[in-house]
C-alpha cells in the first residue's frame, strides 16, 4: 500500500488514513524522501489525525524521516497526534523530543511558515 | 464473557491483524480509547519480537471475567532461540535490533502485569494483563 503525498506550492502534505504495516511505513519513508528531492520542496506536514497507534517501531520510522528531510534542507512538522497516541508514547518511553508537532493542519502549516521565515 | 482466540505470527502483516483483534476484544470488554491504545500498542511491540527475533509464534487473548475484577490477558509465545540476558532486555534503551529499545520495557509501562518466562533454545512466553477500571 502506497500512502498519497499531496504537493500544495512549496510544501507537501500526507495524511495517514490507515493502520500502518511496517513496510508501509518504510515504503512511505523511502517514498517522501524521493518526492521532497523531486519537488524541491522546503516542508512538509504529516497529519496523524487519523492514526490511533503509534508503536515504536513506527515512531522510530516517523522520528527518522523527519531527520532524514532536514539533512535534505526540508521541515517536518507532525499534526494531529490523538490524545490517547500521546499516553501511549510516553508510557513507552518514545518522547520524539526534536520533532515539530502542531495541533492540527492548520497549525502545522502555520509553524512550518514560522520555521522556514516565510 | 469467557473465549481465547489466538493469533499466528508468521508474516509482518500479522502484527496489525493481531493488534487489531486485540483492540475489537479490549473495546468488548468495556476499555476506553486511552486504554484500548494501550492493549493494542503493547500487543504490537510483542507480536514484532516474535516477528523478528522468533521467526513465528502466537498471541492470544483472553477475556478476564471474575466475581469483581474484569480485564484482558494476552499471551505471547514463540518456540525462537530464547532470551539470553532477561535483565538487559527490560532496560530502557537496550536494542540488539538498532530499534528505539523501548519494546518489553514499555510493554510492562503499558499494561498491568507482566510476566516473562524464557528458555534458551526453547523460546519464550510473555504473559501480561490490563485490568479495567
Amino acid at each position: 500500500m502506497r500512502i498519497p503525498i499531496l504537493k500544495l506550492h512549496n510544501y507537501l502534505l500526507i495524511s495517514i488514513q490507515i493502520d500502518l504495516d511496517d513496510q508501509t511505513a518504510i515504503q512511505f519513508q523511502e517514498d517522501l524522501l524521493n518526492k521532497i528531492h523531486a519537488s524541491g520542496a522546503t516542508g512538509v506536514v504529516i497529519d496523524l489525525t487519523s492514526v490511533d497507534i503509534i508503536d515504536s517501531f513506527i515512531a522510530k520510522v516517523l522520528g527518522d524521516v523527519v531527520t532524514m528531510s532536514d539533512l535534505m534542507g526540508a521541515k517536518v512538522v507532525l499534526t494531529g497526534i490523538q490524545p490517547a497516541v500521546a499516553m501511549t508514547l510516553i508510557d513507552l518511553g518514545i518522547h520524539l523530543q526534536d520533532v515539530p508537532t502542531a495541533l492540527d493542519l492548520e497549525q502545522g502549516l502555520i509553524k512550518l511558515r514560522q520555521e522556514l521565515e516565510e | 464473557m469467557d473465549f481465547q482466540s489466538c493469533v499466528n505470527i508468521k508474516k509482518e502483516w500479522d502484527i496489525v491483524g493481531a493488534r487489531q483483534l486485540g483492540r475489537d476484544i479490549a473495546k468488548k470488554i468495556g476499555f476506553g480509547t486511552v486504554d484500548q491504545a494501550r492493549i493494542a500498542t503493547a500487543i504490537s511491540e510483542l507480536a514484532r519480537n516474535i516477528y523478528l527475533y522468533a521467526g513465528s509464534g502466537k498471541v492470544c487473548f483472553e477475556a478476564i471475567d471474575d466475581m469483581n475484577h474484569k480485564g484482558l490477558s494476552i499471551i505471547a509465545i514463540d518456540e525462537g532461540p530464547g532470551i539470553e540476558e532477561l535483565s538487559q532486555v527490560m532496560e530502557d534503551g537496550f536494542s540488539t535490533s538498532g530499534g528505539l529499545g523501548a519494546g518489553l520495557p514499555g510493554v510492562k509501562r503499558l499494561m498491568d502485569e507482566f510476566d516473562i518466562v524464557s528458555e534458551q533454545g526453547k523460546g519464550t512466553e510473555i504473559k501480561v494483563v490490563k485490568w479495567l477500571r
